[in-house]
């Protein structure tokens, strides 16, 4: 990726994310959102870190790989297990990463 | 001591317990920019100009596999669409300041923010500076943001790539992932949306990600709404 293209990114995501938070507050405070579109807006955390999570584990650079010797994939379950009981970043990227190194080590 | 600096005060003490938890997400979205490839300025710089650690953490993963920056930019904006509804909620008590308040207040924004925030004025809408109040929780969680992700990006530096460290993203939405999992609705949402992307992987431009987020929130508001009206 060129410079360029990053500094596209960085800019594009930065002014995105402040014209959704300045929005209401700098524009008017007498339109409200569509009901709808609030009850939608509680699924998105739910669905879009399953969507990033998801494929992360499955495909190795472009790849469906299900086979046990997808190391990213078994490192990945266990930490989902610590995820599910304790909710905790720290546990969960503690367990998988050392999970992924520990298998880096054992499988060729 | 001024009433203003009173209420920053309080606004500190409120935010202070929240920073355990900000600083090693952006020791994670140090590590994971340069582990993506950005140069160490942009990796620092980027927690600055965007300031929103999911969508920080979901662009790299993108920028890693290849995405078109359109669909960075979609991305971007699904994963934050949630601070257009805390927009609208809080809008009511700022409406009396100047445009440029209103301006550093937006951008200061954030989940925990806006929840000390709006939970304050709502019980206290009568409050005086409430500007500082909110400048008060706001403030430290960007400082240490900063600072955290400098850090990451000075540490994410000095380690060797084969230490596979781009997988701290999903790692890190895993845990996000649970909590955000509450009932039959949102557990419905995340399968949909999982399953989705799994099988969407291969289409184009990245698109799955996003086609298999829209599936999983319809997915969401449908059940939720067959659980209000049963037919």
């Amino acid at each position: 990726m060129s410079r360029t293209s990053l500094w596209v990114i960085l800019l594009g995501m930065g002014v995105i994310t402040f014209l959704l938070r300045a929005s209401f507050i700098m524009l008017s405070n007498r339109i409200h959102l569509p009901e709808v579109l609030e009850r939608a807006l509680k699924f998105v955390p739910a669905a879009v870190l399953s969507a990033i999570v998801v494929p992360a584990l499955l495909y190795w650079q472009g790849e469906l790989d299900l086979s046990v010797s997808n190391e990213r994939l078994l490192a990945g379950g266990l930490a989902m297990l610590v995820a599910w009981r304790t909710q905790s970043i720290l546990l969960t990227i503690t367990v998988g990463m050392l999970t992924l190194w520990g298998l880096q080590l054992l499988l060729p | 001591m001024s009433s203003q600096r009173a209420e920053f005060i309080k606004g500190v003490q409120k935010t202070a317990p929240v920073l355990l938890g900000v600083t090693p997400f952006g020791l994670i979205a140090g590590v994971s920019a340069v582990s993506v490839g950005l140069p160490k300025l942009e990796a620092i710089l980027m927690s600055a100009i965007v300031f929103a650690g999911a969508s920080q953490l979901a662009g790299l993963q993108l920028i890693a596999t290849g995405a078109p920056i359109f669909v960075i930019l979609i991305t971007t904006f699904v994963i934050n669409l949630r601070h257009l509804m805390y927009s609208a909620s809080i809008a009511p008590y700022f409406r009396h300041m100047s445009l440029s308040w209103k301006g550093l207040l937006s951008y200061l924004m954030t989940d925990q923010a806006y929840a000390f925030g709006i939970s304050r004025f709502v019980q206290e809408p009568n409050m005086t500076h409430k500007r500082w109040y909110y400048l008060g929780t706001a403030l430290p969680i960007w400082l240490v943001w900063l600072s955290a992700t400098a850090a990451g990006v000075l540490l994410g530096g000095q380690l060797p790539e084969s230490w596979s460290l781009d997988f701290a993203i999903p790692l890190t939405f895993m845990a996000l992932l649970f909590p955000a999992i509450k009932d039959r609705p949102s557990m419905l949402a995340a399968v949909v949306a999982g399953g989705t992307a799994a099988l969407g992987a291969g289409l184009p431009f990245n698109l799955g990600l996003i086609i298999a987020a829209l599936l999983g929130i319809v997915a969401g508001v449908v059940s939720e709404g067959r659980k209000r009206n049963p037919v």
